[in-house]
């Protein structure tokens, strides 16, 4: 376990300074998701809906379309100078190769939700202070969710046609569960409902994420080998 | 007899049974007191229904058996399931609809349960679509079947999230824990149209297969003398 550990930590540590070093991808992301959030700002009509009613929607559209965005990029970049059979040969686990991208890929979107939250706060004017912690945590469990999924999905595209518009029709049924209940359990947060209203929505996330997670370990080393 | 002629028969069969199933839905069932003849459309749209989950069911347990064995005619099967079960969301997706109309006097609503068959139904496309992109057959099947396997994991979640979710839908009358709560004559023709659609997704499976089976040997006559 502590060397499955250590080798995702390699993977995911290569992935990263990767992406600091050129900062493009996360660039782009996070300035996406300034966008579409203005975008939907100009979306609705502020004086027919409430912005407490569209504000849950809002915030988890963004951010799902920016994590999806961001899923391509974890083995479209090994597809060059064949990295991947790099990677493949190495004395490396394919489950931790799996733990490596996923560690990486929620790194890369909590760095995104990180400037996503505060941006939503601002161009919604929506309080979040008093539910920040919970907040957090629901996005949490949501994201390990379809990031795990979307994780799985990205390694079984690149040798496609249309890699990328595959990976979004075939990741975005999957979405479907963490979605509901990432935004019914915002939606009665924000509306200052207790969080034991929301148990059977956490439940739902948690239950989902054991079994994508564990799934997805297991069914990764079907996706990589030739 | 070979297997498309068989399929053919089956196929047949199933279709005298379901004019069977019309006959009797309509002249000997007797008309529901609420719904009036509306109600009859219950008699196709649910064992469609329990049949598009089936066989995305059996397409993920197809995946399973195929990873651990490799045997091309499991993968050959996931793929007839998985088209057949295109056909019978599509069944479905329009009976209910039409049933709708005077029920609820919308054609659609975004309630839970039909936005769980649209998403089976996309589910579907998005894993026959992966079939497509793939050229190479043996890296089809297995990405095939890790697909299969996370859409079969899926259907559970999309009924979780059904039942938390606040449903128009008409809750499940015959497979329920208290059992079946409808007129003896009612379940009669409701069975028999079970029976219908079972034989119906045996026969369509069976020409499928025989179509891939087809295939594949022209796939590697050309292999070898290319």
């Amino acid at each position: 376990m502590a060397e499955l550990l250590r080798q995702a930590w390699a993977v995911a540590r290569k992935d990263l300074v990767l992406e600091l070093r050129t900062r493009t991808a996360l660039v782009s992301a996070v300035v996406f998701t300034a966008l579409v959030l203005t975008l939907f700002n100009f979306g609705r009509d502020p004086t027919a809906v409430p912005t407490l009613d569209l504000a849950p929607t809002v915030l988890w559209v963004t951010f799902t379309f920016a994590a999806m965005l961001t899923l391509n990029r974890a083995f479209q970049l090994e597809l060059e100078n064949q990295a991947l059979e790099g990677l493949l040969v190495s004395p490396l686990s394919r489950t931790s190769l799996y733990w490596g991208k996923l560690i990486a890929n929620l790194a890369f979107v909590a760095v995104v939700e990180a400037v996503g939250l505060p941006l939503f706060v601002l161009f919604f004017n929506v309080s979040v202070s008093r539910v920040l912690l919970p907040l957090v945590g629901v996005i949490a469990l949501a994201t390990l969710g379809f990031v795990a999924v979307g994780t799985l999905f990205s390694a079984l595209v690149i040798r496609t046609r249309f890699a990328e518009l595959l990976l979004l029709v075939i990741l975005l049924p999957f979405l479907l569960p963490p979605l509901i209940g990432a935004v019914q359990v915002t939606a009665r947060l924000l509306a200052g409902r207790p969080l034991s209203e929301s148990v059977g929505y956490l439940k739902l996330l948690a239950a989902y994420d054991i079994v994508f997670v564990s799934l997805a370990s297991f069914l990764f080393r079907f996706t990589v080998d030739e | 007899m070979s297997l498309v002629r068989r399929g053919r028969w089956i196929t047949l069969v199933a279709l005298v049974l379901l004019a069977g199933v019309y006959v009797r839905a309509l002249a000997f069932t007797p008309i529901e007191r609420l719904q009036g003849p509306a109600q009859k459309i219950f008699y196709l749209h649910v064992p469609a229904a329990i049949w598009t989950e089936a066989a995305m069911i059996l397409v993920g347990l197809a995946g399973i058996f195929f990873l651990f064995l490799g045997d091309p005619r499991l993968d050959r099967f996931a793929e007839a399931s998985a088209e057949v079960g295109t056909v019978f969301a599509t069944i479905v997706l329009t009976t209910g609809p039409i049933w709708g109309k005077p029920i609820w006097g919308t054609w659609w609503t975004w309630d839970a349960r039909l936005t769980s068959t649209l998403f089976l139904f996309f589910l579907y496309l998005g894993y026959l679509l992966v079939r497509g992109a793939v050229r190479d057959p043996g890296l089809r099947a297995r990405y095939a079947a890790v697909l299969g396997i996370c859409g079969m994991c899926l259907v559970p979640f999309i009924h979780l999230s059904v039942y938390l979710f606040r449903t128009l839908h008409p809750q499940p009358i015959i497979l329920k824990p208290s059992g079946p709560s409808l007129p003896d004559s009612m379940l009669v023709t409701w069975l028999f149209s079970l029976l219908a659609f079972t034989l119906l997704y045996v026969g369509f499976v069976t020409q499928r297969y025989a179509v891939s089976l087809a295939r594949d040997a022209r796939e590697t006559a050309a292999a070898e003398h290319g």
